[in-house]
């Protein structure tokens, strides 16, 4: 008994190994193919670790201000300078990576949770679930998608909480569409028909068989929005909606920095506004690679 | 044709039900309790009370709707609370101004975009490609809002090339007498030149902002486009019949690449809307944007509610005249409808 399960291990581990071999060589090809995906991983961990210790390592407090040091140019002292309040723009900048990380990571975590589900629900079950869930998302794409968050933000209140729910609402269809076209060509799959005839359940069908086989365009499909979710919550907290200043957040703090751009003071909107484009960017690229090692066929 | 239009006519009604009924839902679900919110915080019980029954809050929320959809229907959009000025008068005042910018921003980056996306499709894995790839995509990662102030900062503080982002003319200027309500067009209708350039000169830069913005979708859908058609069999046969290059990349791939390019708009002007409000407030542009801004920032509902229903309306409106615009371009949608 002992030694059958022995051999078996070693078989699975002789089949796995060359699989995952060829799968790191096959990243490593896509990455070298194009340096661009590798440079935006690397921007990535990054930002993550940013947002992970950022606000421990900044030299400064964030939220200090320091009235003898207001709108000073960038420096030794202060690196990206210093706004009204004499605040440290370089620790600001860095510790704003945090909220803006939370907020797209959180509302594409729920939106991928809901619209992920009722797409797969639609796409496997068609009739009714289908038309319903079709119907909510055609509704939503009737809105241009930043003001529905607009109009969302307003209704519910003006907190972070909801523009995280504002953002994952209107990011809904794309998700929602994905996973109903992908669960719609599986559900008359082999895998599929096999499962339920050795009786699984339709909801563990779905959940364990189908789900787990559409995930990897899910992924694309996440990281291609994020860089929107953090473009949209930095918008909306542009316009005053959200995130309340003293709070460091590159919206609000390009729009603190608005005022003083016709009076020469660049580096107070440059900085934070140019952290969220770098960021924007690295997801842009990242989905962008990650559908090059998902999908051979739409390489770039 | 005719038969086509009133059927993709039809199609609409559902999604104007479904706007409708979102936005009753956002105008209800007011954080607390709306009544006791529009009585202001100094308000007694009975106060409130009075208040609930005034706006009609206490019937069910089915005669609340049909409240709601035959105000509509008479074109009430109640007042604002700010100004005690109704909202539909200030959102007809405001739109020309908006519905100018957004025009201006589309024409720049189709006249940008569509060459750049030809020029790479021919070339491609040129160096022009990649430059195109590379433009596009920062393009779509900067923050509208943030290449607005740099553009600013550039063309009017370090420059001064460009006038002061404070609205649509400068103040020396009186706006000319009201046709479109578009001041490039009512200036030239009234022959005067210089309030045109005035009026243009206020429009680049808000212009240049948007269509920075909007460059990527389009440029991207019409490299995507023409790559396909080009290696179609009637582009090579165009070509092994010995017509000039120019004549089939024109005449030849580009009218047959243009349907998914339009399609593209759609989606172009969803962005395009949503960026309007932001390029609005960093230009003080007086459009419907920066009107429902303001409102947002005093939390006054009425002319946010407003708002969000007329894009969505106008949103609605410009996928149909998209659709229509097929049947234009491609005479199989034509006779298909």
């Amino acid at each position: 008994m002992n030694e059958t399960a022995t051999v078996i291990r070693q078989a699975v581990a002789l089949a796995e190994k060359p699989q995952r071999n060829s799968m790191l060589r096959h990243a490593r090809y896509v990455i070298s193919e194009n340096p661009v995906t590798g440079f935006a991983f690397a921007l990535f961990t990054l930002i993550a670790l940013c947002a992970l210790i950022g606000p421990y390592v900044v030299p400064h407090d964030p939220l200090a201000s320091d009235t003898a040091a207001t709108l000073k140019p960038p420096s030794l002292a202060h690196w990206f300078g210093t706004d009204q309040l004499g605040r440290d723009i370089f620790s600001r900048v860095i510790a704003a990576t945090r909220l803006d990380f939370f907020i797209a990571l959180s509302s594409v975590a729920l939106v991928f949770a809901i619209g992920g589900l009722a797409g797969v629900a639609a796409g496997y079950f068609g009739g009714w679930t289908d038309r319903i869930v079709s119907r909510i998302a055609d509704t939503i794409m009737a809105f241009p998608l930043f003001v529905l968050a607009m109009g969302i933000v307003a209704a519910l209140g003006n907190t972070v909480t909801n523009i995280v729910i504002a953002t994952a609402i209107i990011n809904f269809p794309l998700y929602a569409r994905v996973a109903r076209a992908e669960a719609n060509v599986r559900r008359e799959a082999g895998f599929v028909l096999a499962a339920r005839l050795s009786g699984n359940g339709e909801a563990r069908i779905l959940l364990l068989h189908i789900l787990p086989n559409i995930m990897p365009i899910m992924m694309v499909q996440i990281s291609l929005t994020m860089g929107y979710a953090i473009l949209n919550a930095a918008g909306l907290s542009f316009i005053g909606l959200g995130v309340r200043p003293p709070t460091p957040e590159w919206g609000i703090m390009v729009a603190e920095g608005a005022s003083n751009i016709i009076s020469g003071e660049w580096w107070i909107a440059l900085f934070p506004g140019a952290a969220l484009m770098l960021a924007v960017f690295c997801f842009n690229l990242l989905g962008d690679g990650l559908r090059d090692l998902v999908d051979p066929q739409r390489r770039t | 044709m005719l038969g086509l239009i009133s059927k993709r006519m039809l199609l609409v009604i559902p999604n104007l039900i479904g706007v409708v009924i979102i936005t009753f839902f956002l105008t209800r679900a007011l954080p607390g309790d709306p009544a006791a919110y529009f009585a202001g915080p100094a308000a007694t019980k009975e106060a409130i009370e009075q208040v609930r029954a005034k706006l009609g809050l206490d019937k069910p929320l089915v005669v609340q709707f049909g409240q709601y959809v035959s105000d509509l229907g008479h074109l009430n959009l109640g007042n604002s609370l700010t100004t005690g000025q109704p909202v539909l008068t200030e959102l007809k005042n405001r739109l020309p101004a908006s519905a100018e910018l957004t025009l201006f921003g589309l024409i720049l980056s189709m006249v940008i975009a569509v060459p750049l996306g030809i020029l790479a499709a021919v070339r491609q894995g040129s160096s022009i490609d990649h430059t195109c790839r590379v433009v596009v995509t920062t393009g779509v990662s900067l923050p509208v809002f943030f290449t607005g102030l740099l553009l600013v900062y550039a063309f009017y503080f370090r420059l001064g090339w460009a006038p002061a982002p404070l609205g649509r003319l400068d103040v020396f200027f009186s706006a000319p007498p009201q046709v479109t309500g578009f001041y490039l067009i009512d200036s030239l209708l009234n022959r005067d030149l210089a309030t045109f350039c005035a009026s243009l000169s206020q429009l680049l830069l808000p212009g240049f902002t948007l269509c920075i913005f909007s460059l990527a979708p389009i440029a991207r859908m019409t490299r995507a486009s023409m790559l396909a058609v080009l290696a179609s069999d009637f582009v090579r046969t165009a070509r092994a019949s010995g017509l000039k290059s120019r004549t089939v990349i024109v005449t030849y791939a580009f009218r047959n690449a243009t349907l998914p390019v339009v399609t593209t708009l759609g989606m172009v002007f969803s962005f395009l809307l949503g960026a309007n409000v932001l390029v609005e407030k960093v230009f003080a542009w007086p459009g419907i944007g920066s009107y429902a801004v303001e409102a947002l920032i005093a939390s006054d509902f009425a002319p946010v509610q407003g708002f969000v229903l007329t894009m969505a309306i106008m949103y609605v409106a410009l996928n149909l005249a998209i659709d229509m615009l097929y049947g234009v371009i491609d005479p199989r949608v034509r006779l298909k409808g």
